[in-house]
């Protein structure tokens, strides 16, 4: 391996999908023009101000931005050390700060004149966002979800369909999100001229882990400027959970250059550190390809990808993001892991002491944050990124506690 | 020169095509595998492809990724496909050539995994998720073992990056008949004559046709304006319900049809 870059930028990724060493364009040629006009047409969209403006009007008046900055003066209190701020991308449309791509992805899809949209989803919260855009703008739209995650997140499977979509149930390898992707990627190998892909988070070949970076960067954008507006300047620590990545990327790809500000990302751990119980590839991987991306994943000694575990669907992914594993080879971003059991304890106790059910992917980023609030003062602030609402793993909850909510 | 240059230069004097089936390794097993390539060659293929099973093929339709997840199901291991290869390359006079992902390459290291394919008297690889700019440091280190890298071109490839393509693979250019994953079809796209023929005439180097080709039909419609032609479906489709019991007549099965594939090319 190259050595690692002395400083992390963030004017990545360069022409050819690359951070630092990572990402790139690892798909069949059949993708390759797709991925090009993609490119070229997002580049365009980028320096067009009627394309941003659109953008703005919808995230204001559609989704209902900016989602707050909540304190969270009660859970603080319980922890007894540092100010816990919530950003709340659960306050947004749908409920997850998944709409704030798909519209971006969505308008895109109407430049390049198609109408069928495809995705992937694990959590159901990017298929339900997509399903949502499509309905508000017309297109077409086929949702690919594991049969794991569809018995999992049953409530947005329903959604999905009163919104419109197919909801195509992909029943090969471990049935989860990883095998959802490699299903839209093969329908997108025959639709490829009349169908965009929007995939769900900053995963995949060049030039979707930029598009999607830049479309959930509105999220630590807000959060700098309510920092600002709110506690008169920067938190101490940023943490988000990281599956694939997207809520992360988005809330931490602002601060990159902005040196004061520590940023933590936190894996899913599963049940434990053996291959097999946790989903944490940046903690326990190795750099590798996988959907189309050079980034760390989780494979055998053979490059075969590794079945991995959260309870948590949308985090339940053997790969991430190749801009973390740019971000942990750059040293700018600590990752770490929470187990189900720490999550499930963040979860019981964001409900009870604020009134807020997150989402269980969630629940692991607060767990990291009111461990790390505890062990620093109360002048500081740390702001974790509360990237959906729960609703939709009460059942998934209810069957984890051996309760019934009949 | 290498193999797979000789075998073309040998058919194009011959005003012959090759026919290269494609078949899983280790589906149910690796002597079965071996069994079948022996076979194939005899009836007078031309050339071998053998797919390393992956777990996450999105180049792939149901039937080879179902081959690999069962392949990957009895633990199958690159060590021992390599070794397997080794064992029956000296055996046959046709050029073996892998076909995996780079996954799998990059994870076994790519120049680990070069000298293993030639000491194993393996030709060449196509690599399908390997598309042209991430492909000069692997084709570095298969020239320098004579190692043919096979790449691909499809129908979504616009005419002035096919001929970049063309310039950088080595061996033959593999022409993507559809644009889509792979397995039988019955209908071949009707522009794809005169898209091959085209391109035969951009490149002196051979060209071979693979993915939805499954009948006599498709092979004399395609022979003509081809250099070779890659059957893989519809042969791993007839792999799949192998037992111990039947080996010797799935064998047989496999073999006749790959016959009358080879009698269509005449």
């Amino acid at each position: 391996m190259p050595t690692p870059p002395d400083s992390c930028s963030a004017n990545v990724p360069d022409a050819a999908g690359r951070f630092g060493q990572f990402g790139g364009r690892y798909v069949p040629e059949t993708l390759i023009h797709a991925l090009d006009l993609l490119a070229v047409e997002y580049d365009a969209a980028r320096q067009d101000a009627s394309f941003q403006a659109e953008l703005d009007e919808l995230l204001k008046n559609y989704v209902g931005r900016a989602s707050p900055l909540y304190f969270a003066k009660r859970l603080t209190e319980h922890c007894g050390g540092a100010q816990i701020w919530l950003k709340r991308e659960d306050l947004n449309h749908t409920g997850a700060h998944k709409i704030n791509n798909t519209l971006g992805q969505a308008l895109l899809t109407l430049r390049m004149g198609k109408q069928r949209v495809i995705a992937e989803t694990g959590a159901g919260q990017h298929g339900v966002a997509t399903a949502t855009a499509c309905a508000h703008f017309g297109l077409d739209c086929i949702v690919y979800m594991g049969e794991e995650d569809i018995r999992r997140q049953a409530p947005n499977v329903f959604s999905m369909k009163l919104l419109g979509a197919e909801v195509r149930p992909v029943s090969s390898g471990s049935r989860t999100l990883r095998d959802a992707i490699n299903e839209a990627m093969r329908d997108w190998m025959s639709s490829v001229e009349s169908t965009h892909y929007i995939l769900g988070s900053v995963v995949g070949p060049h030039p979707f882990p930029r598009i999607v970076r830049d479309f959930q960067s509105v999220i630590g954008r807000e959060t700098i400027t309510q920092c600002r507006e709110q506690f008169e300047g920067l938190p101490e620590v940023v943490v988000a959970c990281v599956g694939g990545g997207s809520n992360a990327a988005g809330m931490f790809y602002p601060f990159i250059e902005l040196d004061g500000v520590s940023l933590v990302g936190v894996e899913a751990g599963g049940r434990g550190n053996q291959p097999g119980d946790h989903a944490s590839p940046l903690t326990y991987g190795s750099p590798g390809v996988l959907h189309g991306s050079f980034s760390y994943v989780m494979q055998d000694e053979d490059g075969q990808t590794c079945d991995v575990h959260s309870m948590s669907a949308g985090l339940d992914y053997p790969g991430v993001g190749p801009e973390h594993s740019y971000w942990k080879a750059t040293g700018r971003v600590d990752y770490t892991t929470c187990t189900d059991n720490d999550a499930m304890h963040a979860f019981d106790t964001l409900a009870r002491l604020e009134g807020i059910l997150p989402a269980l992917e969630s629940s692991h980023a607060i767990a990291q944050a009111m461990e790390i609030a505890r062990n620093r003062s109360s002048s500081e602030q740390v702001v974790v990124c509360l990237s959906g609402r729960g609703d939709k793993d009460a059942s998934e909850i209810a069957r984890l506690k051996g309760e019934s909510l009949g | 020169m290498s193999v797979i240059d000789q075998l073309f230069v040998k058919l194009r004097n011959e005003n012959r095509k090759a026919l290269m089936p494609f078949i899983t390794a280790g589906d149910p097993d690796l002597e079965f595998t071996a069994e079948v390539i022996q076979e194939l060659v005899a009836r007078g293929a031309s050339m071998c492809e053998v797919g390393i099973p992956y777990s996450d093929p999105i180049a792939d339709g149901p039937v080879i990724q179902a081959s690999y997840t069962r392949a990957l199901g009895r633990g199958i291991k690159l060590a021992d496909l390599l070794e397997s290869l080794g064992n029956v390359s000296p055996q046959i006079s046709a050029p073996l050539v892998t076909m995996g992902s780079y996954a799998i390459i990059y994870r076994h290291g790519i120049e680990k995994y070069a000298d293993a394919l030639s000491e194993r008297g393996v030709a060449g690889m196509i690599v399908p998720d390997l598309p042209l700019e991430e492909s000069p440091q692997l084709a570095k280190v298969c020239a320098a073992r004579d190692l043919s890298l096979i790449q691909l071109v499809t129908p979504t490839t616009p005419p002035d990056r096919t001929l970049k393509i063309a310039e950088t693979s080595s061996g033959f250019l593999y022409y993507v008949s559809v644009a889509g994953i792979t397995g039988e079809r019955t209908e071949l796209p009707p522009e794809l004559v005169e898209r091959v023929s085209w391109l035969r005439e951009q490149t002196p180097l051979p060209v071979c046709i693979g993915f939805g080709i499954s009948q006599p039909e498709h092979v004399k419609l395609l022979a003509p304006v081809a250099d070779g032609l890659i059957v893989g479906s519809a042969i791993v489709r007839r792999m799949a319900n192998v037992t111990p019991k039947n080996r010797s007549t799935t064998l047989q099965e496999i073999g006749d049809y790959v016959e009358t594939l080879l009698s269509a090319l005449e």
